[in-house]
């Protein structure tokens, strides 16, 4: 018998009012893997992201993290689980100072040691965030905040990290950067969810796939398989 | 000095004496408002009870007034008690309005809770104007008839250079900006501060942090509704009577000082507070004193006409 997926999401349905934005929605992530979720614009990939973490109530459906039934809980007691959820729009406190941001990311940890270390560590990983520590997060360019975004969560030592559209918005250059850090992050062992625009760049990463049309999963696979689906190349990879 | 220099810094010292009474009440607006966008129109009527949670705990310490060989250290101590037990009380009140009236009607149209704030100000002024329950060991409530706060501190008043001074300006004003700065190291030095400007900034993302965003905007209206008590007490006992309704217009005018600081900023409240105090007193110093309560409301008019975002108000920078 195979252990519990780390994040289990059983026939999520959401509403925006008359809208049934989820249709019924099942995925799951296995621990330490790449899970990508494809679609147009409107298919119901961030409304997913956010239904999972609980940002937006559900209409239906449950969510299990590790095996543990997790449909009932609020955003912050899925932190103290191990889940991180870098947001659409990257969610920074524009406020606050990058430190600031940096230091609410382990908002619940205790272990100052380890806090520590993860920050040293992220400052390797994002030297520019670490020059500009104390300066105010608004000040930041889109890259540098979505670099923040990803520091950020994974200050709260993540098993599972949801991301939304890290590339959305950005130059080439720091789009490579941010996924060579993702890949670093998920070979530590830290599972990936990932909604992205970017089908070709989140496909390469991905170990297994889903496609989301209108609220509903229509195809899933590895990312490879999907990579070659002649409906996807089609309908996502432009071609 | 000359008449006309005692004349102003007399004037500088009873602004500012009213003027961090209002700062410290425009706190708890400007903090709720800031947790919450929520205008909370009951403060004015929690910094009321405030004032007659410390007129019961004085009559509770002493009952029948000073106690016979009451030293300056014990009226001292005593006065202590009775601002801390009142801001506790307060504090529970903030909490409870939170709690029962706020929090279930959170994700609502706004305009529902701001009506919901007016009715628990009016559950308060009227609530407090009943006349006593024959169970209660204190006579609570107290009814309409206005009551004379307690003289916890024996007043004294000195004269520096023909300017009178009090010990209760030298007072008040130490104990308001010791609690100004205590306020300002907590929202900007320590953990609950940066919670609560993250949950200010974005409340779901600060849930997405871990933050319990609940437990933040409780402690937040908690904190709020302490200072108002303080405010209370500071401002009850130089000026003793006190009633159901006393809290109306300062709670009006504080509103005002913390539009006037930008609402949402915490060193907004604190200086929208001194400067309307200031204004007030000059106002009606030099012009007609019938002006002195105009003065907050033309203040109000011409902030929202001219920089509606007032004197700290956040410039929201976004990128995309």
């Amino acid at each position: 018998m195979t252990a519990a997926p780390l994040l289990e999401v059983r026939d999520l349905r959401v509403r925006y009012g008359a809208i049934e934005a989820l249709r019924g929605v099942s995925l799951e992530v296995p621990a330490g893997q790449v899970v990508a979720l494809i679609g147009a614009n409107g298919a119901g990939k961030s409304t997913t992201l956010r239904a999972v973490s609980r940002m937006i109530p559900l209409a239906a459906g449950a969510v299990a993290l590790a095996g543990e039934d997790v449909t009932r809980l609020a955003s912050h007691q899925l932190v103290a689980r191990g889940m991180a959820h870098a947001p659409e729009g990257r969610g920074i406190f524009l406020n606050l100072t990058v430190r600031e941001n940096l230091e609410l990311g382990a908002y619940l940890r205790t272990d100052r040691d380890g806090i520590a270390a993860d920050a040293a560590e992220s400052d390797a990983l994002f030297p520019i965030l670490a020059e500009r520590r104390d300066q105010v997060a608004g000040t930041l360019s889109g890259g540098e905040q979505q670099m923040l975004a990803v520091a950020r969560a994974l200050m709260s030592r993540p098993r599972l990290l949801l991301l939304d559209e890290p590339s959305l918005g950005l130059a080439p250059q720091v789009v490579e950067k941010i996924f060579s850090v993702l890949r670093q992050v998920n070979e530590r062992g830290v599972a990936l969810l990932l909604v992205e625009q970017n089908a070709h760049k989140a496909l390469q990463l991905a170990h297994r796939a889903y496609v989301l049309e209108t609220g509903q999963i229509v195809m899933s696979g590895t990312g490879r398989e999907l990579l070659q689906s002649p409906e996807v190349r089609k309908a996502y990879l432009g071609e | 000095m000359s008449d006309a220099l005692v004349e102003l810094l007399q004037h500088l010292v009873n602004g500012l004496s009213v003027g961090t009474i209002y700062a410290l009440i425009a706190l708890g607006y400007t903090m709720v408002y800031g947790v919450l966008k929520l205008i909370n129109f009951a403060h004015g009527d929690v910094y009321m009870v405030g004032a007659y949670a410390g007129f019961y705990l004085a009559d509770l310490l002493t009952p029948g007034g000073r106690a016979a060989g009451d030293g300056a250290a014990g009226a001292m101590l005593r006065a202590l008690v009775v601002t801390a037990g009142a801001m506790a009380i307060c504090g529970l009140l903030g909490y409870l309005i939170e709690r029962l009236a706020y929090r279930p009607l959170r994700g609502q149209a706004r305009i529902t809770s701001l009506i919901t704030a007016i009715g628990v100000s009016f559950l308060l002024e009227y609530g407090f104007q009943l006349q006593p329950w024959g169970f209660m060991p204190i006579p609570f409530p107290p009814g309409p008839s206005p009551r004379f706060f307690p003289e916890l501190v024996r007043r004294a008043d000195w004269s520096l250079g023909g300017v009178s001074i009090s010990n209760y300006d030298v007072i008040g004003l130490a104990v308001a900006l010791a609690l100004m700065l205590g306020l300002q190291f907590v929202v900007f030095r320590t953990r609950f501060g940066t919670a609560m400007r993250a949950v200010s900034f974005d409340p779901q993302v600060a849930g997405l942090m871990g933050i319990p965003v609940n437990r933040i905007i409780s402690w937040t209206f908690v904190l709020g509704s302490a200072l108002a008590a303080a405010a209370a007490i500071l401002n009850a006992v130089p000026r003793p009577q006190i009633n159901p309704l006393f809290g109306l217009m300062p709670g009006l005018k504080a509103f005002v000082a913390a539009v006037l600081g930008g609402i949402g900023s915490v060193p907004g409240a604190m200086v929208g507070g001194l400067v309307l105090g200031l204004a007030e007193e000059f106002v009606a110093a030099y012009t007609l004193s019938s002006l002195k309560d105009a003065i907050a409301f033309t203040v109000l008019i011409l902030v929202l006409l001219f920089r509606p975002e007032g004197l700290f108000g956040r410039v929201t920078v976004e990128k995309v």
